[in-house]
């Protein structure tokens, strides 16, 4: 789960890291007592989870008032696109207005973990304020990478590493450590997957301050963290994704048109691969997991079918710890109950399979049942041509 | 032969007395294998269906000789289960449970690379040595004794559609290893791959893996560099839109890292058989296998 930057800086705030001075505004008319308190210059920026959101006119440095009052104009309700928001760029509903700091450099600084060696990774960069992916391409060696045993947890050697591969002042060199003790307490206590700050920013007085915020939390930590699941922006989140979510299913909503339930994720990517294969495109990402009842299967049902691009359905099933005969149960009702008026493809294998597809056939609905991938394909092929 | 599992595993559970741990006791039980012991704090001394139960592990393992657990607790209990069949000195540690914190794991995954027990998982399907012992979810009939394929993956039903298919095609299985969807799992693809290499039954493997690391890719660099033995390989996930993960919490494609593209490239390279289609896995093993006899 991704944070927002003033979330994230919110967050920052309560482990004593030094950000600038903020306040997040929904509607223009709460800006001008804001000016009063913070002074000017002044930064508006966008709030969307997205990056890049400079480049896509999401961010701007204000001088006066009146200057306020047109950057908080024209982002309110912008549509930001940026290099990650895909074309139809995303909605801004809200915006962070920041007091502006005398910059004397900007630092780059993350933290992640590295799946492969099981180990937090703190990165480091005198090019704050770049991409780092770009900085990695082309300067390597300015980038500093000190590698952290979660066993051991962070050691002052790591904080020398960083602060004389950063050839940083002494006096600096000793804020840059107290500031990434307190990053890495963060990092490890909320359950953070990434956190980054691009600029990390030295001010003309020596200081240091967050001037950007990006935090991902590992969603499946969230039930020991009601305060940041709390967080979660229902307005980032597709509607139908949000609903499925609540119910606890899998659901990511695509561009096609084969709306697919599967269950298991490795089977529900490879379906979709097989509809592309077979030259249709599929609707969704759906895996029903390994403990759904009828009941979420029948919701997962009633989600596709509000989705108004789906014109057919496949089903793949491989039954596990899902049993087939569950799953032809939710099926058929869920059938039942929403009019299903779409062709659907069932093809089922697995525990109780023969039970399974006795219900399906009995259940007097139009579905075409099919015992192997290819016989699916097949099918698949003829519901494009249908259309 | 096979890897990791045998008649000779003594399987113990985590989480006997939960309803997944109960009806997956039994359909383990079902198949053959032998659970001598199940831990539920606080149900010490009961039994379940035969099964004594114990506080703890290291009592459990004391009384039973145990050599092999099986853990189906909820999430937030996962890593400290692990972490107390480690101390209890269980050689091997299935763990079944999904959505296990990633902060939890590095810890476990640091802490048993100074011991000796391995782990399976977490967010696993488990392993299973066809006719001998099943420790997962697996449905069980599914499977062929006898050899000669290996099957090793990150998914789990994808696993199941891979063995239903070479069973079909008169391809038995040595050992079927589900290594986990998640970040971070205790025994790898280069694990596996290095044990079937070693074990003689093992004539051939299929190798299941899907978006999101880089696993894959060392796979396929361990396989070209010391395998002799025929390699199947499917990836999952070429339709997958970057950046979402796609239900395993591992399977994401991020900053253009881990397409499976480059996977299947990374495959190409060291000359392993890729499949294409899913539906046509069959077939092609039993060429790939007929053509390695030769």
């Amino acid at each position: 789960m991704h944070l927002h930057e003033y979330q994230a800086k919110e967050l920052f705030r309560t482990f004593d890291i030094p950000v600038p001075e903020g306040r997040v505004i929904r509607k223009r008319s709460e800006l001008s007592p804001i000016i009063d308190e913070l002074g000017l210059p002044l930064v508006v920026k966008a709030q969307v989870l997205a990056g890049g959101r400079g480049k896509g006119g999401g961010v701007r440095l204000v001088q006066t008032a009146d200057e306020a009052n047109d950057a908080t104009t024209a982002i309110l309700g912008m549509e930001l696109v940026t290099a990650q928001t895909g074309g139809q760029g995303k909605t801004v509903h809200s915006v962070l207005v920041e007091q502006g700091l005398n910059i004397a450099r900007e630092l780059y600084l993350s933290l992640l973990i590295d799946r492969d060696r099981a180990e937090i990774v703190i990165i480091t960069s005198l090019d704050g304020g770049m991409a780092i992916e770009e900085v990695a391409a082309s300067t390597p060696e300015r980038i500093i990478r000190i590698r952290i045993n979660p066993l051991i947890g962070l050691q002052g050697y790591h904080l020398r590493q960083l602060a004389f591969g950063l050839k940083l002042s002494s006096q600096l060199g000793k804020e840059m450590a107290t500031l990434v003790r307190k990053l890495y307490r963060l990092f490890v206590e909320c359950d953070c997957s990434q956190l980054e700050i691009n600029p990390l920013v030295v001010t003309t007085e020596e200081q240091l301050s967050a001037v950007d915020a990006k935090v991902e939390i590992d969603s499946s930590s969230l039930y020991r963290h009601p305060e940041l699941a709390a967080l979660q922006d229902p307005d980032d989140q597709d509607p139908l994704e949000a609903e499925a979510r609540d119910i606890g299913l899998n659901y990511i909503r695509l561009e096609g048109t084969i709306g697919t339930i599967v269950n298991g994720a490795g089977l529900a990517m490879a379906t979709m691969d097989l509809i592309k294969q077979a030259g249709a495109e599929p609707a969704n990402f759906l895996d029903v997991g390994g403990g759904a009842s009828s009941e979420m299967i029948e919701k997962g049902f009633r989600i596709l079918l509000s989705d108004q691009q789906v014109t057919g359905i496949f089903i793949n099933i491989f039954g596990g710890i899902l049993r087939c005969d569950v799953l032809a149960r939710g099926v058929v009702k869920a059938a039942q109950k929403t009019g299903l008026n779409l062709p659907v493809i069932v093809r089922m294998e697995g525990t109780n399979v023969d039970e399974g597809r006795r219900i399906l056939t009995e259940s007097g609905l139009a579905l075409t049942t099919v015992s192997t991938l290819n016989d699916a394909a097949h099918e698949l092929a003829a519901l494009r041509d249908l259309r | 032969m096979s890897i990791f599992v045998n008649q000779n595993t003594r399987l113990l559970v985590q989480g006997i007395t939960g309803r997944e741990g109960r009806f997956h006791t039994s359909q383990c039980r079902e198949y053959g294998s032998n659970v001598v012991a199940g831990v539920t704090p606080g149900k010490g001394g009961q039994s379940l269906d035969e099964v004594p139960v114990f506080n703890t592990v290291t009592e459990a393992r004391t009384a039973t000789r145990a050599n092999a657990s099986m853990i189906l607790v909820p999430p937030a209990f996962a890593a400290d289960a692990i972490m107390e069949a480690i101390d209890a000195g269980i050689e091997l540690i299935v763990c079944i449970t999904e959505g296990v914190p990633v902060m939890d794991m590095l810890r476990v995954k640091n802490y048993l690379a100074l011991k000796p027990s391995r782990l399976i998982g977490p967010n696993c399907p488990g392993i299973i040595t066809p006719g001998a012992c099943k420790i997962g979810i697996m449905p069980g009939p599914i499977h062929t004794p006898g050899g000669p394929m290996g099957v090793v993956s990150r998914s789990g039903t994808l696993t199941y559609e891979v063995v239903h298919q070479l069973s079909q095609a008169g391809l038995g299985q040595t050992t079927c290893i589900g290594i986990g969807g998640d970040p971070i799992i205790g025994t790898n693809f280069i694990d596996c791959l290095q044990a079937f290499e070693a074990d003689h039954e093992t004539e051939g493997v299929v190798l299941v893996g899907e978006i999101g690391g880089n696993a894959e890719e060392e796979a396929a660099a361990w396989i070209q560099a010391n395998m002799s033995k025929p390699v199947i390989g499917f990836i999952a996930g070429l339709t997958a839109p970057p950046g979402r993960r796609m239900g395993h919490a591992g399977a994401i494609v991020s900053n253009g890292m881990g397409t499976a593209a480059a996977k299947l490239a990374a495959f190409r390279a060291a000359e392993i058989e890729v499949c294409e289609h899913l539906g046509e896995l069959g077939s092609l093993c039993t060429k790939a296998m007929a053509a390695s006899r030769t």
